[in-house]
């Protein structure tokens, strides 16, 4: 019998017992659905982390301390290596060895300081920091009104939004609730001065552990407003940021500095941080490895998000198990109806071996009863799973918003998942039809026709 | 092996294992069933009549012996071919007509042809041509329910002949009918006989009918042969 024979007569043998063969389906459209649902929301979690970690452009970065700062990251990795003591000093020559390990585009100082800024002459207290020219067009710029730095050293001035709306007197509930084009229109080009104290060394020949402290303004333009947090690794994020260059030539006092005038060292400071920017996140690893050699602690966004992934496969395996749980019971309906009608069949069997069906034609018949059932349930689960995922995410938000936590999407269903879910339900119901396809092949037609 | 012979048993046997008990239900037949011949087995309820028939239907295996038809040893045949065999060469009516009730008349004919995988367009015409032969081009898209017993045993013909076979077996075909009904399907399978050379092997009980209608009759009691002997009576053109 043809393929196409097989599928009709199936779907005119579904038809006859409507009612069993649609709670069939059912049972497997609810196996599927738990499986999409799961998955889909598990995918979607996983991926508005990772979404949230990208879009923090932190992941070609490597941030680098001495040893012999007590703001290590990672108490194991301190425990390690050389004593404190013994390890080197983060500073110049350091940032420019680390310039030159392979994999690294730049190294520079991470410089930031609480400070002053006075914009229509009221003061404005926030942490302030640099942004090299290599970070213009990052994802952590995304969505910025305005424009990048005209070059490295221009006196010029880029805000976050939650700061632009402190600027202007908003008063605002959260991130989400600020328009950063709105916000933005009225700061572009304006003016705003930047108090800050300048640090000199006493004398030239940078023997000296005594420096002097000036006060200074510095007039800067606003030129940009970032929609997200391009400085959000770490407790204290900024808020302004200046150019790299222009913010190194200031010699601007870093909290920091303040352990050197209680030792004895050069004029020129140590840094506190160095960041490293790689030549792609996969070259992070090797990187770090290189640095820990120099004697240096290293974090990178990389470390934080391994952590996360081991999570996430874990959660996704744990919801994976239990949507499989109602797949499995789908399965045994499956194989229960078919068996069913087998039995209820059994003349028909008969007959149609009689006129000449073959064991093959038999067989592929129950199989495509099997098939539809399994493809239809997978095509309506998906359906139902999709619905349930939304129905989840649509009351989290809700719950979200009670809380006062801005709406996520935490609901993903890509085409892949759509795919595998449908070819599962295939398949399984395929393998459920094997044994009842079998028992209908073998049936003695003799027997089948004995009995009325 | 000679092209006329349809069908040719030898020392054939059947038993099934019943508990400890053996039953011998084909005990050692040897037979000849020359090619447009119109053969009435004949014997009382458990002579093995039907038994012998399912074995030259191909749709049981001996447990010893053979069964030809044409070059072929049924014995020997796998259950593919033996599906072909029932496909192609033979065709069957049943006492309960076994029609398929969620089927129309139509489909009902068609389903062989699925199963020879005849091309869907030529379907239709040959379905329809075989109900012609047998008197029902009107009732197409009828389910068997709204028939009665002698139109479903018609339909029941009609599928039997629809892939054109060779030899027509018939068991007990009157048997849920009666007896005008039973006349009608009868004529029909005699028609069938003399005007399209069909050989046809019929199981009944009925001496009566067998007498009337075959030409020759054989009795087989406790599964083995008795008599074999052509119809004296047979009036050819008597109807």
């Amino acid at each position: 019998m043809k393929i196409y024979d097989s599928v009709e007569l199936a779907a005119r043998n579904l038809r006859e017992s409507v009612l069993r063969n649609s709670l069939t389906t059912l049972g497997i459209s609810v196996g599927v659905a738990s499986l999409v649902a799961m998955l889909s929301l598990g995918i979607g979690l996983q991926q508005l982390f990772s979404q949230r970690l990208h879009s923090s452009g932190l992941f070609d970065r490597v941030m680098v301390t001495s040893r012999r700062d007590l703001r290590g990251f990672n108490r194991e990795q301190e425990q390690n290596g050389p004593a404190p003591a013994d390890s080197p000093d983060l500073d110049e020559a350091a940032r420019l060895n680390i310039e030159k390990i392979p994999g690294v585009v730049e190294a520079y100082p991470d410089l930031r300081f609480i400070t002053e800024l006075r914009f229509d002459d009221k003061p404005h207290l926030t942490m302030v920091s640099g942004m090299t020219t290599s970070q213009k067009g990052s994802d952590a710029l995304a969505g910025m009104q305005g424009s990048f730095f005209s070059s490295g050293e221009a006196h010029e001035v880029i805000v976050q939004k939650s700061f632009a709306a402190e600027l202007l007197g908003k008063h605002t509930r959260g991130p989400d609730d600020i328009n950063v084009a709105e916000v933005a229109k009225p700061l572009l080009g304006r003016q705003i001065v930047m108090r800050y104290a300048e640090r000199a060394g006493s004398n030239a020949d940078g023997n000296s552990a005594s420096y002097s402290v000036t006060s200074r303004e510095l007039p800067l333009t606003i030129v940009g407003v970032t929609d997200l947090d391009p400085d959000n690794l770490g407790g204290a994020q900024a808020r302004v940021f200046l150019p790299q260059k222009l913010l190194e030539s200031l010699h601007a006092m870093q909290a920091y500095d303040f352990r050197d005038s209680t030792r004895a060292t050069s004029a020129q400071p140590d840094y506190s941080r160095v960041i490293a920017r790689v030549n792609g996140a996969a070259m992070v690893d090797s990187v770090e490895q290189a640095i820990k050699k120099q004697g240096f602690n290293t974090f990178s966004i990389l470390d934080a998000s391994k952590g996360l992934q081991t999570v996430f496969r874990i959660v996704d395996s744990f919801l994976l198990v239990f949507g499989s749980l109602a797949l499995t019971v789908a399965c045994i309906g499956i194989i229960n109806t078919l068996v069913m009608a087998i039995l209820e069949r059994r003349r028909e069997i008969g007959i149609m071996k009689a006129i000449g069906a073959s064991d093959g034609d038999l067989r592929n018949l129950f199989f495509a009863e099997a098939g539809a059932m399994g493809l239809l349930g997978g095509i309506f689960g998906t359906l139902l799973g999709w619905l349930i995922g939304r129905a989840i995410n649509i009351g989290t938000n809700i719950y979200f918003r009670n809380i006062g936590i801005p709406a996520e999407k935490i609901l993903a269903v890509p085409w892949w998942l759509v795919a595998a879910a449908i070819g599962v339900a295939l398949v399984v119901s395929l393998v459920s039809g094997l044994y009842p396809a079998a028992r209908a092949a073998r049936l003695d037609p003799v027997q089948a026709l004995r009995y009325e | 092996m000679d092209s006329a012979i349809a069908i040719h048993t030898q020392a054939l046997y059947r038993h099934y294992q019943m508990g400890s008990a053996t039953i011998r239900a084909v005990d050692g037949i040897t037979l000849e069933i020359r090619a447009g011949e119109f053969v009435a087995l004949l014997g009382a309820s458990g002579s093995g009549k039907s038994s012998l028939l399912n074995l030259i239907a191909g749709l049981d295996s001996p447990t010893s012996g053979s069964v030809r038809s044409g070059d072929q040893d049924l014995a020997r045949l796998s259950r593919e071919a033996l599906a072909k065999y029932r496909r192609h060469t033979v065709g069957m009516v049943f006492q309960s007509f076994n029609l398929i009730p969620s089927m129309t008349v139509l489909e009902n004919v068609e389903l062989p042809l699925r199963f020879a995988e005849v091309e869907r367009s030529k379907r239709g015409a040959m379905a329809t041509r075989a109900l012609e032969r047998v008197g029902l081009a009107g009732r197409l898209r009828h389910r068997p329910i709204e028939l009665s017993g002698g139109e479903q045993q018609r339909v029941a013909l009609a599928r039997a002949l629809v892939n054109q076979p060779k030899i027509l077996l018939a068991d007990e075909p009157t048997g849920n009918l009666d007896s005008r009904t039973g006349t009608e399907v009868m004529q029909l399978i005699r028609t069938l006989n003399e005007s399209l050379k069909m050989t046809v092997v019929l199981v009944t009980h009925e001496t009566a009918l067998a007498e009337k209608y075959a030409r020759r009759l054989i009795f087989l009691a406790d599964g083995k042969l008795v008599s074999d002997q052509l119809n004296a009576a047979k009036p050819r053109g008597d109807a």
